[in-house]
C-alpha cells in the first residue's frame, strides 16, 4: 500500500484494516448496481442488478453476454466514469469513482472504440497522450515519458508504427497503438471494451496473446468486454456471464460455459466441449 | 518521436514576433503622409526602450498618435479573435468553428449595443460607463455560445453540421436585431451599422477600454493556455480525455468563459470582424501541428499579423477612402473557408 501514500487527501480511504482486507485482491466489485432513465420521473430504461466479483493482479476477467446486457455499463462503473446506484468498486482499497481525475488516469486505463480524429496525429503523439495523467499543467514531455512510450510501443510489437499517421494504418495496427497508449499510463487495471471488434481472426488471437503476456509480465488486472466466447474461454481466468442486466454466473470458463446456460442466454443451439487444457470451446451445431 | 520542447516553442514564437514587428513597421509607414522606413524603425525601437526624448518630432503626431494606436488595436483584436477561434474549435470539436461563423460575434455586438442603449439611463461615472460596453459584449457572447451549443446538439451529441447551421442562423437573426436597435438609436455618438456588422478599426477606443482589452487578453489567453494539453486530449474525444485524467467539465468551463471574454472584448472595440478566428488557427495548424501548447501562442501572433495586414490594406487600397477591415478579411477569408469546407466534405 505504500505506493498510495502520495495522495493522502484522497476522499477514498482504504477500507477497514488488514484484517478484513485481502491484499491479494486488487479489484473488488461489491454489490454494484446501476439504473439509467431518460428522466427521473420515469421508470428506468435500463438496470444493472447487483453484481460482485474480485480479481487479482495478473488475472484476466472476461465479461460476456448478448447485446444490451449491461457489459459496457459495468465496465464504466469499474472505470469510475459512472457512479453506482448502490455498492462500490474498489481498486486496491480505493473507491474508483471517488478518485481524483489524475489519480484515476494513473491507475486505470481504458481501451474503447475511438472517436474519429479531427486532425491527423502520429502514433507516437497518440501514445504520449497516455502520459498525460503524470504531467503537470504546461509541462513538456520528459525523457522518462518518451522512454515509457517507447517501451509501451515495443511491448505491443508496434515500434515500426511510431512515425505513421493513425488514419493510415490498419485496424489491427491501430488497436495495438491504442493498447500502447493504455500501457503508457502504467495502470494497475486495464479495461477493454470490445477490443476485437472489426479485427480479423488473426489479429484477434494476436491481441489476446498480447494481453495474456502483458497480464503476466506487468501484473495488470485485465477486464475485457467481448462477444467472442471462444477467445474468452481460451484466455480468461474468470468469465462473468450477463443477460438483461443480470450477472448469471462468475467463475472459471469451464464452470460458466455450460451448454444449457449458454443456450438459454443466447437463444440458440450450441455445443460445448472441453479441450485437453481444460478450456471450453463453444460451437454452433452444423446446419441440418 | 519528437515531442514539443520549450526551446522549440520559444524559437517559433520569436520568429513570429519578429514578423509581427516588421509588419507593424510597414503598416506604420504606409498611409497618406510618407515617412521613411529607416526613421520609423529607429523611432519604434526608441519607444520600445523608453528613450522617447530622442524622437524626431515632425511625424510624432501622425505615427504615434494616429497610426500606432490603430495598429496596436489591430494587434490585440486579431490575437483575441484568433485565440478565441482556436479555443472554440477545440471546445466544440469542430474545425470550422469561429466566433463569427457561430454568431458569437453578433451576439457580442447585440450585448454591446444594449449596453450603449442602457448606459445613459444609469448615471454612472464616465470610466464605469465606458466599461459597460465590453461587459455587455461579453455577456452577449457567452449567452450566444450557450444557445448555439444547445441548438447544435442532436440526440445529446454535438453534430458538426447542425452546429454550424445553428450558428449561421443565429448570426443572421442577431444581425437583424442589431439593425432593429440601430434604427431606434438617434444622434451622432453611436457607431454605425457597418461597424457592428463588418468590423472596423478606424476609431480607437478610450484609454481605459484599451487597457481593459490588453489586460483581458493576457488574462483570458493565459487561462486558456493552462488547459492547452487538456485541449489536445479533448479534441481527440471527450470520453478518451476523461479516461486519461482530464477534468472535462472544468476545462470546458474555463475555456468557454475565457473564449467568450476574448470575443466580447474584441467586438466591443472593433465590431464583428469575421474569418480571423477561423482561418488563422487553421494555417497555424498546417505549419506547426495541432498541439495546443504551440497552436495557441502561434495563433495569437498569427491573428495579430493577419489583422494588421488586413487593416493596412483596408485603409490604403481605395485611399483616400477606406474599407471596413471586416470587408477585407471577408474578401480574403470567405473563399479560403469554402475551400476548407469542401476539402472536409470530400
Amino acid at each position: 500500500m505504500s505506493s498510495y501514500a502520495r495522495s493522502p487527501a484522497s476522499p477514498a480511504r482504504p477500507v477497514g484494516d488488514a484484517g478484513d482486507f485481502n491484499s491479494d485482491i486488487r479489484l473488488s466489485v461489491e454489490q454494484v448496481s446501476y439504473a439509467y432513465s431518460a428522466n427521473p420521473t420515469q421508470a428506468p430504461l435500463f438496470t444493472l442488478e447487483a453484481t460482485s466479483f474480485q480479481a487479482r493482479p495478473g488475472e484476466i476477467v472476461a465479461i460476456v453476454g448478448p447485446n444490451a446486457c449491461g457489459k459496457s455499463t459495468l465496465l464504466k462503473l469499474i472505470a469510475g466514469a459512472l457512479q453506482p446506484l448502490s455498492g462500490r468498486v474498489l481498486l486496491n482499497g480505493f473507491i474508483t469513482h471517488a478518485l481524483p481525475h489524475r489519480t484515476r488516469g494513473q491507475r486505470i486505463a481504458m481501451v474503447q472504440q475511438e472517436s474519429p480524429l479531427l486532425f491527423p496525429s502520429r502514433a507516437w503523439e497518440f501514445v504520449l497522450q497516455g502520459r498525460h495523467p503524470y504531467g503537470r499543467t504546461l509541462r513538456f514531455e520528459t525523457a522518462e515519458d518518451i522512454l515509457v512510450a517507447r517501451n509501451a510501443l515495443a511491448q505491443v510489437g508496434a515500434e515500426h508504427l511510431t512515425d505513421r499517421f493513425m488514419d493510415q494504418i490498419s485496424g489491427g495496427e491501430k488497436q495495438r497503438v491504442i493498447l500502447a497508449r493504455a500501457l503508457a499510463q502504467q495502470p494497475l487495471l486495464l479495461l477493454l471494451d470490445e477490443p476485437t471488434l472489426h479485427l480479423d481472426i488473426g489479429a484477434q488471437v494476436d491481441l489476446l496473446e498480447t494481453l495474456r503476456r502483458l497480464a503476466s509480465a506487468n501484473r495488470y488486472t485485465v477486464v475485457v468486454v467481448t462477444h467472442e466466447l471462444n477467445l474468452a474461454g481460451q484466455y480468461a481466468d474468470q468469465v462473468a456471464l450477463f443477460q438483461k442486466g443480470k450477472c448469471l454466473r462468475v467463475g472459471p470458463p469451464a464452470s460458466v460455459f455450460q451448454r444449457e446456460l449458454l443456450e438459454q442466454v443466447f437463444q440458440t443451439q450450441l455445443t460445448v466441449e472441453l479441450g485437453s487444457s481444460g478450456r471450453p470451446r463453444v460451437n454452433m451445431p452444423s446446419a441440418k | 518521436m519528437r515531442p514539443l520542447t520549450l526551446s522549440r516553442l520559444l524559437l517559433h514564437c520569436s520568429i513570429l514576433a519578429a514578423i509581427l514587428f516588421v509588419v507593424v513597421v510597414v503598416a506604420l509607414k504606409l498611409g497618406a503622409v510618407p515617412v521613411s522606413l529607416y526613421g520609423l524603425g529607429r523611432d519604434l525601437l526608441r519607444v520600445l526602450f523608453r528613450q522617447t526624448s530622442q524622437l524626431s518630432s515632425e511625424y510624432q503626431l501622425i505615427i504615434f498618435d494616429i497610426r500606432l494606436p490603430r495598429i496596436l488595436l489591430g494587434v490585440f483584436v486579431g490575437a483575441s479573435l484568433s485565440v478565441a477561434g482556436a479555443s472554440f474549435q477545440a471546445l466544440l470539436r469542430n474545425p470550422l468553428a469561429d466566433p463569427y461563423v457561430l454568431g458569437v460575434s453578433s451576439g457580442a455586438a447585440v450585448g454591446a449595443i444594449v449596453a450603449l442603449i442602457v448606459e445613459p439611463h444609469l448615471s454612472l461615472a464616465p470610466t464605469v460607463a465606458a466599461l459597460l460596453t465590453p461587459v455587455g459584449a461579453f455577456l452577449g457572447a457567452a449567452l450566444t455560445v450557450t444557445a448555439v451549443y444547445f441548438l447544435g446538439l442532436r440526440q445529446g451529441q454535438i453534430d458538426s453540421g447542425t452546429l454550424l447551421l445553428a450558428g449561421i442562423i443565429s448570426a443572421s437573426f442577431l444581425s437583424a436585431v442589431i439593425m432593429f436597435f440601430m434604427s431606434t438609436l438617434t444622434g451622432g455618438n453611436y457607431r454605425g451599422m457597418a461597424f457592428w456588422m463588418m468590423g472596423d478599426l478606424s476609431t480607437p477606443p478610450l484609454r481605459i477600454v484599451s487597457l481593459v482589452l490588453r489586460f483581458g487578453f493576457f488574462l483570458a489567453a493565459a487561462a486558456i493556455y493552462t488547459t492547452a494539453s487538456d485541449l489536445n486530449l479533448l479534441l481527440a474525444g471527450e470520453k478518451e480525455a476523461m479516461h486519461l485524467g482530464v477534468d472535462v467539465r472544468r476545462v470546458r468551463l474555463v475555456v468557454y468563459i475565457a473564449a467568450s471574454l476574448l470575443t466580447g472584448l474584441a467586438v466591443s472595440v472593433s465590431g464583428a470582424i469575421g474569418y480571423v478566428g477561423l482561418l488563422v488557427p487553421h494555417v497555424m495548424r498546417l505549419i506547426f501541428g495541432s498541439d495546443h501548447r504551440i497552436l495557441l501562442p502561434t495563433a495569437a501572433f498569427g491573428g495579430a499579423i493577419a489583422l494588421v495586414i488586413a487593416d493596412t490594406l483596408a485603409r490604403t487600397v481605395v485611399s483616400p477612402a477606406e474599407l471596413p477591415v471586416g470587408a477585407m478579411t471577408a474578401i480574403a477569408g470567405a473563399p479560403l473557408f469554402l475551400y476548407l469546407m469542401r476539402r472536409r466534405l470530400a
